[in-house]
């Protein structure tokens, strides 16, 4: 091969290189719109679940901390005020939520409503654990509350019960009119761990507004956008392809994975 | 690696260089090295601060990157790390996505998808993270029985000596038409990174998993928190870019096309008197 063949050859192979980084790029975008190729990206989520959950004892516990290690500043996202919230929340908040009622019904024995006092009166689980954002942010703190198995053992569950869904007081991007509220869903595997709790207080304080209040989900083994904040209702169900955009949750139906273990 | 040889014309010979495992892995592993890198970065911005610990000190980052009206009131791009202030406009925290200037840590032709979008952007990282260490797995188990493993990549006995000349001659870009095989340098830098590089990628990654955490939490005292976790996947990341610049810089500098050609199609050319016996 002469010098002048292996040059042109080089330069050939540099255009190439060039226009197909710049041809993969453009691509990798429109494979980004396109469903049915998000579909297939998204089918990693499945293997991941099954993964984690065949090596994950079920019981296995999140690490707790000492209050020593509790951040100075946790970080609050999503809903955080009265521009997610229905007219009237912040106020009832500064009372403590005197007509609060968490109703929970669906597939259960004994539809049941509670108060705040109803849910305190419940043996309570205090823990102290570090919240993972899907940002990639973490703060550790202490939440207090009744296991959300106390809850479904009061209610009973029917046998074809799987899927348990936190319908929420907020609306995201902004409160509307309470047609599309928040909503969230979990298994009963993570429904029945120890660690998931209904939380009630952060820090040793009643939770503050920005935090959820009166009451949120704790589901320590997941990422913190499961854990829904402002509870209003609990579904017990055994499909949630009919509910919101059918994917399982507001964050879920806007193209984040339903299961968050990583 | 070297195995047949066939007549060649003149001084040149054909050698079968790599098998075609090898160079299949090879381009699987470019793909989720490129896709990984893009779609992590996607991930970044939609928190582009690094911390010490297992929590997040908002107020004490490492290294962000996030943007600032200057003197004349225009935005500019501002990356924070280790306590200095670095301009960066144009590129980190303020660049262009469409011909529009937007605030963003990495810019668009950086990140998959180009907007933002941190739910894309896990999508695709989590999909070739996947194929990135099912790829590795069947690689490593393979050199090992192949003896791929053994007979390329482990430094051979009395090849020590020669590590300060080849050192040498890479800094000055003196190469010898070679016989196919690894120097002592390329050797120990595909273990770094087979070896050291990529676990570490696979497991800091992992770190940053609530599930994982809670099934293998001394995971977390290896690497001493959530966020070093993070901050170490960020610069496990930042070497394997190190590498990859320096490794395509030695493919071009010690010819492209037989190297390339070598690593598609198998086929190297050496010089006649390095035809191994």
């Amino acid at each position: 091969m002469s010098r002048h063949a292996r040059l042109d050859r080089r330069e050939f192979l540099a255009a190439g290189i060039a226009g197909s980084a710049a041809i993969v790029l453009g691509g990798c975008d429109r494979l980004s719109a396109a469903p049915t190729f998000r579909e297939f990206l998204g089918g990693a989520e499945g293997v991941t679940r099954r993964v984690q959950r065949a090596l994950l004892w079920r019981g296995a516990l999140a690490r707790e901390y000492r209050a020593a290690e509790i951040s100075g500043t946790f970080r609050a996202n999503g809903s955080q005020d009265a521009y997610n919230l229905p007219p009237g929340y912040i106020d009832a908040a500064a009372e403590g939520f005197p007509d609060w009622r968490l109703q929970v019904d669906g597939l259960v024995i004994r539809p049941a409503r509670f108060t705040l006092s109803d849910l305190r009166a419940l043996p309570a689980r205090t823990q102290i654990t570090r919240h993972d954002c899907v940002e990639g942010w973490s703060c550790i703190g202490g939440w207090t509350g009744p296991p959300l198995s106390a809850i479904l053992d009061r209610v009973g569950l029917r046998p074809e019960a799987r899927f348990i869904v936190f319908h929420c007081a907020d609306e995201l991007p902004r409160y509307v009119d309470g047609a599309n509220p928040f909503y969230e869903s979990i298994d009963l595997i993570d429904a029945y761990h120890p660690q998931t709790i209904l939380a009630y207080e952060m820090n040793g304080r009643p939770l503050p507004v920005a935090h959820g209040a009166p009451l949120r989900l704790r589901v320590e083994r997941q990422l913190g956008y499961k854990m829904a904040k402002f509870l209003a209702r609990i579904e017990v169900v055994n499909r949630f392809d009919r509910i919101g955009r059918g994917r399982g949750g507001t964050w879920e139906d806007d193209g984040y994975e339903w299961y968050a273990g990583i | 690696m070297a195995a047949s040889s066939s007549a060649g014309t003149g001084e040149r010979h054909w050698i079968r260089r790599f098998s075609a495992s090898v160079r299949v892995s090879h381009w699987v592993n470019v793909l989720c090295v490129v896709i990984l890198l893009m779609s992590g970065l996607q991930i970044f911005n939609a928190h582009p601060a690094l911390y010490w610990g297992e929590d997040s000190d908002f107020d004490r980052p490492l290294l962000s990157i996030s943007w600032a009206s200057g003197a004349d009131g225009r935005p500019m791009g501002v990356t924070n790390i280790l306590g200095r202030r670095i301009e960066t406009t144009g590129v980190l925290g303020w660049s262009r996505l469409d011909g529009r200037p937007v605030p963003r840590a990495f810019p668009a032709w950086l990140t998959i998808p180009s907007w933002q979008d941190l739910a894309t952007g896990r999508i695709w990282h989590l999909f070739f993270a996947w194929v990135f260490v099912v790829n590795g797995v069947l690689f490593l188990g393979h050199s090992l029985v192949s003896r791929h493993f053994s007979r390329d990549l482990l430094p051979v006995r009395g090849e020590w000596r020669t590590i300060g000349r080849t050192v040498r001659d890479h800094l000055t870009f003196t190469f010898h038409r070679g016989t196919g095989t690894y120097n002592i340098v390329q050797r120990l830098t595909y273990l770094l990174v087979i070896l050291a590089l990529a676990p570490l990628a696979v497991l800091t990654g992992l770190t940053m998993s609530p599930g994982v955490m809670a099934a293998v939490p001394w995971l977390l005292d290896v690497f001493g928190g959530r966020q070093t976790a993070r901050t170490v996947h960020f610069v496990v990341t930042s070497l394997f870019v190190a590498f990859v610049v320096v490794h395509v810089v030695m493919v071009v500098a010690t010819g492209l096309v037989n190297n390339m050609r070598s690593m598609t199609t198998g086929w190297y050319v050496v010089a006649g008197r390095n035809v191994p016996q």
